[in-house]
């Protein structure tokens, strides 16, 4: 009986259209295995979708994956129907195809992590355990 | 009650969305603080019709609440939706993935879905899950619908809450001595054969009807059998009006009372149950008191019924929660 701790929420969704979603599938099952609960919303994702499902879930975590290349696109829509909604603290980070160019205006936007290919999942997990509250 | 709580149910109240969630976490917690909140609560619940879907691992039950969810949205009813998936019994952790099916109700602020993990709970439900329709009913959702984890044959806690359970099975499981076992067999309301289009349907609609003939009494609900294809649509419309029957059946025949009286006795036996884990696992007093006679019980110094007396006689001489 664990009922008194919080249990951490996670959100992980792929916005956009590539119906690329096997690493989005590693990272929930990471996550799950972690003890988290996690809410895994499939593919080809709207915005909308994403940032009324982590409202109605009260999550504390949102994990995005793309692999289109329309994160730039995306990324601020989804930041800005979060902040609409009043989830502004949500712990939002991201994951996928995502040039190191584009890094640092994402950063800006308030997405507060971005995992490359090849990040091992343990460091996904340690950094959601650290940082969500 | 925290004042943060308070200002939350105030929200709540107004329709918020956001509050709602946000009590439906704290619910979760099953702590004083959420009892509370739901004490505040409970005089503007009791107006939803609650449906129960349960059956098999991938035998459609998101994809049919999905179709279900159409159906009432064009009748003008709004709709509330719990759906529970297993955690892990090893780490507590959980794929929620119900919602995968129904996502596309986004933008209709009308429909409210949650997912729950079961957390520990075995009957199908987590322990929480009445709570959390209660605050879809606060909300003011018309219809809420219940969807159980994936159900063998003993889950059936589901009866602890809907007033309507629909069970689903699908063709090619097992043979007609399933369908006249004990348990989930006996608790539902509305029979959907799903994957209406695949080998074996037929049969199976003859084992149901066969185990359903032996049940029939003379002036009861008749639980009807419905053929659906939910990735299509087919057979919804038809689903959705027997669960109104037996609805208005209750209603009718009066034996809304009954329907409602066994579920307030079930769940009030629910949380007089948790409430006692709850104090021998999360109070410090209770838990080494439990701890101790447990090593009693270890060193044969005691048997585990004489321990168990002395445990509950503990708990009833304490007050409050």
């Amino acid at each position: 009986m664990t009922e008194a701790e919080q249990k951490i929420r996670v959100l992980i969704a792929k916005p956009g259209l590539d119906g690329h979603d096997r690493g989005a599938k590693v990272v929930a099952r990471a996550l799950r295995d972690a003890g988290f609960e996690v809410i895994y919303t499939g593919l080809r994702q709207t915005p909308e979708q994403i940032a009324e499902a982590a409202l109605q879930e009260d999550v504390t975590v949102v994990g995005l994956s793309i692999l289109s290349g329309a994160h730039m696109r995306l990324f601020p829509e989804i930041m800005k129907l979060l902040k609409e909604r009043g989830m502004d603290d949500t712990l939002v980070i991201a994951g996928g195809i995502i040039p190191e160019d584009d890094i640092k205006p994402l950063k800006k936007l308030g997405i507060k992590a971005i995992f490359g290919p090849g990040t091992p999942t343990t460091e996904i997990v340690e950094y959601i355990r650290t940082n969500a509250k | 009650m925290t004042q943060d709580t308070r200002k939350l149910i105030k929200q709540l109240l107004k329709g918020n969305r956001r509050a709602a969630a946000r009590l439906m976490t704290l619910a979760e917690s099953m702590s004083p603080e959420a009892h509370a909140a739901i004490k505040q609560l409970y005089p503007h619940t009791g107006k939803a019709h609650i449906i129960g879907v349960t059956g098999p691992p991938g035998s459609g039950k998101s994809t049919l609440v999905d179709k279900l969810i159409e159906e009432f949205r064009a009748q003008g009813r709004t709709v509330g939706v719990v759906a529970v998936d297993p955690s892990s019994p090893f780490t507590g952790g959980a794929l929620l993935g119900d919602r995968i099916r129904m996502n596309r109700f986004a933008s209709d602020h009308d429909v409210f879905i949650r997912s729950m993990g079961s957390r520990g709970s075995l009957g199908g439900l987590a322990w929480a899950t009445h709570d959390v329709v209660h605050i879809l009913d606060a909300l003011g959702k018309d219809i809420i619908i219940v969807e159980t984890v994936g159900a063998g044959q003993a889950e059936v806690d589901i009866i602890q809450i809907a007033e309507t359970v629909v069970l689903l099975s699908v063709p090619g499981l097992g043979d007609d001595i399933q369908t006249i076992k004990a348990g989930i067999m006996e608790i539902g309301n509305v029979f959907v054969i799903n994957k209406a289009d695949l080998d074996g349907a037929d049969r199976r609609y003859a084992e149901l009807q066969m185990a359903l003939e032996l049940d029939r009494k003379p002036d009861g609900w008749q639980p009807p059998i419905l053929k659906a294809i939910a990735t299509t649509g087919e057979g919804v419309s038809e689903v959705v009006k027997a669960i109104q029957s037996h609805h208005d059946y209750l209603i009718e025949s009066g034996e809304i009372a009954q329907n409602r009286e066994r579920r307030y006795c079930a769940q009030l036996e629910t949380i007089v149950e948790h409430s006692f884990i709850r104090k021998l696992f999360v109070e410090p007093e209770e838990q080494a008191l439990f701890q101790q006679l447990v090593q009693e019980v270890n060193e044969r110094k005691t048997d585990p019924y004489t321990a168990a007396e002395r445990l509950i006689l503990h708990l009833i001489k304490q007050k409050g929660n």
